[in-house]
């Protein structure tokens, strides 16, 4: 018997559960602008600033890889690896507008032969680990190339 | 100078993978330090002791852990927390007290005992400390960060496996005869390529290892040091900076990096910025440098840091290493007592460590790996969440 699992994301509030335009949710400072993520909600970082108040901000949903490496052993707790661990790649990302760079895993079965510094790559959810009654998703990034 | 204090005694535990108590380190490294400057327990009057959470929480590893251990004297104690950082700004803090004529005599200590494999955050459920929602989230280990700056080299600067592999080569020579390193077995080029990738394109001989370890400094103003010794090498320059809004290099254990959006990236990185504030407070600059130890957490970073701490132009870095400047007996030997790549990380110890090291090169006592005639050295490092650590030592 299959039952399906509550769908949920693996942190509470970081990104957008639409599979069809998944975006980061960071926040950006009404006083100066300055965009932050994960998102500020108290004091503005900028040090010239002194703003307190903050909007919510979709980052964008595409970027340019900075950097990347793929993890060949796996990592310790809190990390839920499968079982037998696959190695992943994960990505630094330059998003153009921000400016800023973000860092997540890339999709299962990418690996670092299909990236490259300046690759273009855009947010999706995927799933992080399951229980018995969960679905765990995060975004991650994925390569434009080998989209769809 | 006056804001220069003396480095009387110099100490350390050999680092390996005892799995005794880290007090136990530490206080061996405080007694070879001690006996080094001719001076008792009872003769230490500030206590600074270097911290860190991997044997529980860090008070747990403090300067009156150590104080404890040699017999409670009253000596007045600090303990700091700065993750790699943590020697260097327990230095700092016996520095300020002496330059502040609060002690004359000050002991610094930080020791450490770890698990085996991959650091990883402190237990529990923290939804909001992102250390431990980095490897929750992304299964981002340290080595993985590490790994990032390395394939970037490879990007932009044309760095190959072969350097990387070529730097543990070089620090695995010099750290041969270093009694106190925990790897003392020379690898080829060959057998660093062989062993497995941790963190593509890092290998397993190419990451720092986690380490047993202690060491141990005593400090005194110049002027208790004049009535002790005869010319004692000095510490010049203590920085401890921090990074400058927007820091736009993706750091541990952070999701991403400050937007640069609003306000200009600062001139300088922030790598940059730790070595260049030890310049300005010491009045040297990179080629006053004869020796530096810097924190080689990777083969390829220690490419960065000769960077950072300006021995050669960004994308010059593997140049300088092909030629062998950096290598013993080249222009500015870098990690001449192997560096991490021999030694492994001991948290709490490794930026003392670095101090001790070049302390030796300066008096001409680094038996089989001296950098002849070395009067001014470096060493530099990086603690998690934003702590820049660089020491300048003269004679």
């Amino acid at each position: 018997m299959t039952q399906a699992k509550t769908r949920v994301p693996a942190v509470e509030g970081w990104f957008t559960l639409d599979d069809d335009d998944p975006r980061l949710l960071g926040s950006r400072c009404t006083t100066c602008g300055t965009f932050f993520f994960p998102r500020a909600d108290f004091f503005c970082r900028n040090p010239e600033c002194d703003g307190t108040a903050f909007e919510e901000a979709p980052l964008s949903r595409t970027g340019r890889v900075w950097s990347y490496t793929a993890n060949h052993y796996q990592p310790p707790p809190p990390y839920v690896a499968a079982d037998p661990f696959v190695p992943f790649a994960i990505a630094a990302v330059e998003l153009a507008e921000e400016k800023m760079v973000v860092l997540g895993q890339v999709v299962a079965g990418v690996g670092t032969d299909q990236l490259a510094v300046g690759t273009e790559v855009e947010l999706v959810l995927e799933t992080l680990y399951e229980d018995d009654d969960h679905t765990y998703v995060v975004y991650k990034w994925r390569p434009l190339e080998v989209a769809r | 100078m006056s804001n220069d204090v003396a480095i009387l005694g110099v100490g350390m535990h050999p680092w390996g993978k005892w799995g005794r108590n880290f007090v136990e380190y530490g206080v061996a490294a405080a007694r070879d330090a001690l006996a080094d400057a001719g001076l008792r327990w009872t003769d230490v009057q500030f206590v600074s002791g270097a911290d860190t959470i991997r044997n529980g929480y860090p008070g747990f590893i403090a300067g009156s852990t150590f104080a404890q251990a040699f017999g409670w004297s009253g000596a007045r104690v600090s303990s700091c927390y700065a993750a790699c950082a943590s020697g260097a700004q327990a230095i700092n803090t016996a520095r300020a007290h002496i330059l502040a004529g609060m002690c004359d005599v000050a002991l610094v200590v930080g020791a450490d005992t770890t698990p085996k494999g991959f650091f990883a955050p402190v237990g529990g459920d923290r939804t909001d400390d992102p250390d431990w929602l980095r490897f929750r989230l992304l299964g981002a280990t340290n080595p993985s960060y590490f790994a990032l700056y390395a394939r970037r080299r490879m990007a932009l600067y044309g760095a190959t496996d072969q350097d990387f592999a070529q730097v543990k080569v070089k620090n695995s020579r010099h750290g041969l005869a270093n009694p106190y390193a925990r790897y003392r077995k020379e690898v080829s080029i060959d057998e660093v390529l062989a062993s497995p990738v941790v963190a593509d394109p890092l290998r397993l001989l190419e990451i720092c290892a986690t380490s047993d370890g202690g060491a141990a400094i005593v400090l005194s103003s110049m002027d208790y040091a004049r009535r002790k010794a005869t010319a004692p090498v000095r510490i010049s320059a203590v920085s401890t900076v921090t990074p400058r809004y927007p820091n736009t290099v993706i750091e541990m254990p952070n999701f991403a990096t400050d937007s640069a959006a609003v306000s200009a990236a600062p001139g300088l990185s922030f790598r940059d910025s730790v070595a260049a504030a030890a310049y300005d407070e010491a009045g040297v600059g990179p080629d006053d440098l004869d020796v530096a130890e810097v924190y080689d957490l990777s083969s390829a970073l220690e490419l960065d840091w000769y960077e950072n701490i300006g021995l050669c132009k960004e994308g010059e870095a593997e140049k300088l290493l092909r030629d062998g400047d950096t290598t013993l007996g080249g222009r500015i030997p870098v990690n001449p007592s192997g560096g991490l790549s021999c030694f492994g990380e001991a948290i709490p110890a490794q930026a003392i460590a670095q101090v001790c090291e070049l302390t030796w090169q300066l008096r001409g006592q680094a038996t089989g790996r001296q950098v002849e005639g070395a009067s001014t050295g470096l060493t530099i490092n990086q603690g998690l969440f934003g702590h820049g650590s660089s020491v300048i030592v003269t004679t």
